[in-house]
């Protein structure tokens, strides 16, 4: 690759990289943390306070604990990893580990956001769109879902920043390998390490902030965007 | 089209029964709240699970305890009007108005939708949100929303509680006509004594969850035991009568089983049927027939039964009068009825004064 005048070919895959790695760890999991939500948020039943805990368990748990126990099960000498090598999928020192381990850290903060919605819709509304018809995944699609949206947008957004600078589980679970696993923070912890390599690091913090500062901002216009729609104007 | 509900549920303060046949127009569900009057119609709609009983809908069971059927909510085919309007604050009024057919998967119908929208007043609302209506339109839209979804049976929740005395009687004559023009059963739940007055065509009276009384609203409000449970002052009876002309001094006159009655000026046409609601503490007793009397209503009668004031204080006693095939109801003191001596099966004249009756007691038949 040419020389970059502003950055170094380093730090241009770190960049993509975490770009890469936020949102597939923000879409994938989204799915799954709107169902997790929305039993946390409805449902009674047995284990409700186990998942509870299983959810919110990265939040409160030292990230390299976290990207240990992620190591232990989906490592290539566990159980699962081997079991997923065969279809060709492996996680341990990948991208796509890197991926795995911000969907975890990333995944309390999008159900989170998301329950909080949930619990805000009255459930009186659900009912009456039953008595007009609706089956339950037509309500939750028509109804419930739609009322939703600013807190699944601000999940969402919580949970790719959380991705974007999640460090502790990934460099215990993946590295920091240039050009395969090194995500911004871990490049800029890399850089640090070197004498002489301050300029990449500021070029990357000032990314970092640019980055962080347009998804804010994108979150910001999207909510006020589907509020406005909802009060019709 | 009838509508059969038959339930029983033990709650820890009271037992709730129940055995209601509902036909095409308004079953009034009245009574005090916390009477059980809710829990019905939701055990129709299926948002309630009652402990035993059998619900069924122009043949189609929605519940049956004996069989373990229990439709779910969206397989019964009933339209709801809930107390709070609970409109989707998402959707605009058209689209808050098609959910039901969407919800079915029933192709919209032009007529349908067009038909209801007018009887409603709904045309200049439907591209608003529903945040731009007031708490009356929010209510028409409520109960368009409902009629849209193609019910075969129709709930409405004390639909007018939470609007204020302007905005129900801008409401109550829609559902008047939607009484006259749906050809549905519809249970209205109210403890407004004038709104069952105004709208029933049956009434199931009930208290403490025991189904106290049943019968078509003429009846009922001449009940002496449903009439205790309205409270002495809004205690009256429910008279249907005939248009027969209206006189350029403000008074419109009219046809009724007992005579002819006056009333303060109506917009009604010649000929319609309007049903009045005449409270018993507005009926005065005489033996004679009174002469030279400002009063304008005197109708002639017999007494058919004297019953204690419901309010129970002894002071009061009501006389039930028939006039022709109607029922009055009188409240008078002790007193008077002691000093008339009067007696059941004795004749009797009922006097009204016709600025008594308020311009909301009287509506459509």
């Amino acid at each position: 690759m040419m020389a970059d005048p502003f950055l170094s070919a380093e730090s241009w895959y770190a960049v993509f990289l975490s770009l890469r790695v936020s949102l597939l760890a923000t879409l994938c999991s989204l799915p799954l943390a709107v169902w997790v939500a929305y039993l946390l948020a409805r449902k009674d039943f047995f284990g409700k306070q186990v998942l509870n805990g299983l959810v919110h368990l990265p939040l409160v748990l030292p990230p390299v604990v976290t990207g240990y126990l992620l190591l232990l099960s989906f490592g290539r000498r566990s159980g699962v990893g081997q079991f997923l090598e065969q279809f060709g999928i492996e996680f341990a020192f990948r991208w796509t580990g890197a991926a795995l381990a911000a969907a975890v850290m990333a995944f309390p903060l999008i159900v989170r956001a998301i329950r909080l919605a949930i619990e805000a819709v009255d459930p009186k509304l659900e009912e009456a769109a039953a008595t007009l018809g609706g089956g339950r995944f037509f309500v939750f699609r028509t109804v419930t879902l739609p009322l939703i949206m600013p807190g699944v947008i601000a999940g969402s957004v919580l949970g790719f920043a959380k991705a974007m600078g999640e460090f502790g589980a990934t460099i215990t679970f993946v590295s920091n390998i240039p050009g395969e696993t090194q995500t911004v923070p871990s490049a800029i912890y890399a850089f640090l390490q070197v004498p002489g390599r301050e300029g990449d690091v500021i070029k990357l913090v000032v990314l970092s902030i640019l980055l962080a500062m347009g998804a804010l901002m994108a979150s910001e216009w999207l909510a006020r965007r589907q509020v406005r729609g909802m009060q019709g104007q | 089209m009838t509508l059969s509900v038959r339930i029983s549920h033990p709650f820890p303060a009271f037992r709730l029964d129940v055995d209601l046949e509902a036909p095409e127009g308004v079953t009034a569900i009245f009574g005090p709240s916390g009477a059980g009057k809710t829990t019905i119609i939701n055990a129709v709609a299926g948002l309630f699970l009652p402990h035993s009983g059998c619900i069924t809908s122009r043949g189609a069971t929605f519940f049956d305890s004996d069989r373990r059927i229990n439709l779910p909510t969206q397989k019964r085919q009933v339209g709801y009007v809930f107390q709070d309007h609970r409109l989707f604050p998402h959707l605009d009024v058209k689209a808050n108005l098609n959910f039901g057919r969407r919800a079915r998967k029933i192709g919209e119908n032009r007529a349908d939708f067009d038909r209801i929208v007018s009887m409603l007043g709904l045309e200049q609302l439907l591209g608003r949100s529903p945040f731009a209506l007031s708490g009356g339109e929010k209510q028409r839209v409520a109960i368009g929303r409902a009629l849209l979804s193609a019910p075969e049976v129709l709930l409405l929740d004390e639909p007018l509680a939470s609007l204020d005395q302007m905005r129900r009687q801008e409401i109550l004559p829609y559902l008047e006509r939607l009484r006259d023009e749906a050809r549905l059963p519809i249970l209205y739940v109210s403890h407004s004594v004038s709104e069952v007055a105004r709208l029933s065509n049956q009434v199931l009276v009930i208290d403490q969850g025991q189904q106290s009384v049943l019968g078509p609203v003429g009846d009922v409000f001449a009940h002496p035991h449903a009439a205790g449970r309205m409270g002495a002052e809004d205690l009256g009876a429910v008279l249907f009568a005939k248009v027969h002309a209206h006189h350029s001094d403000g008074v419109t006159e009219l046809a009724s089983a007992g005579g002819r009655l006056f009333l303060p000026k109506t917009n009604a046409d010649i000929g319609a049927f309007q049903r009045v609601r005449i409270r018993a503490q507005d009926v005065m007793l005489s033996r004679q027939k009174p002469e030279q009397i400002s009063a304008l209503n005197v109708l002639s009668g017999t007494i058919v039964d004297i019953s204690k004031d419901p309010d129970q204080s002894g002071k009061g006693v009501l006389v039930r009068v028939r006039c022709g095939d109607d029922l009055l109801l009188s409240r008078i003191t002790l007193r008077s009825l002691n000093a008339l001596d009067l007696r059941v099966g004795e004749p009797i004249y009922a006097v009204l004064k016709t600025v008594s009756v308020a311009r909301g007691d009287v509506g459509q038949g």
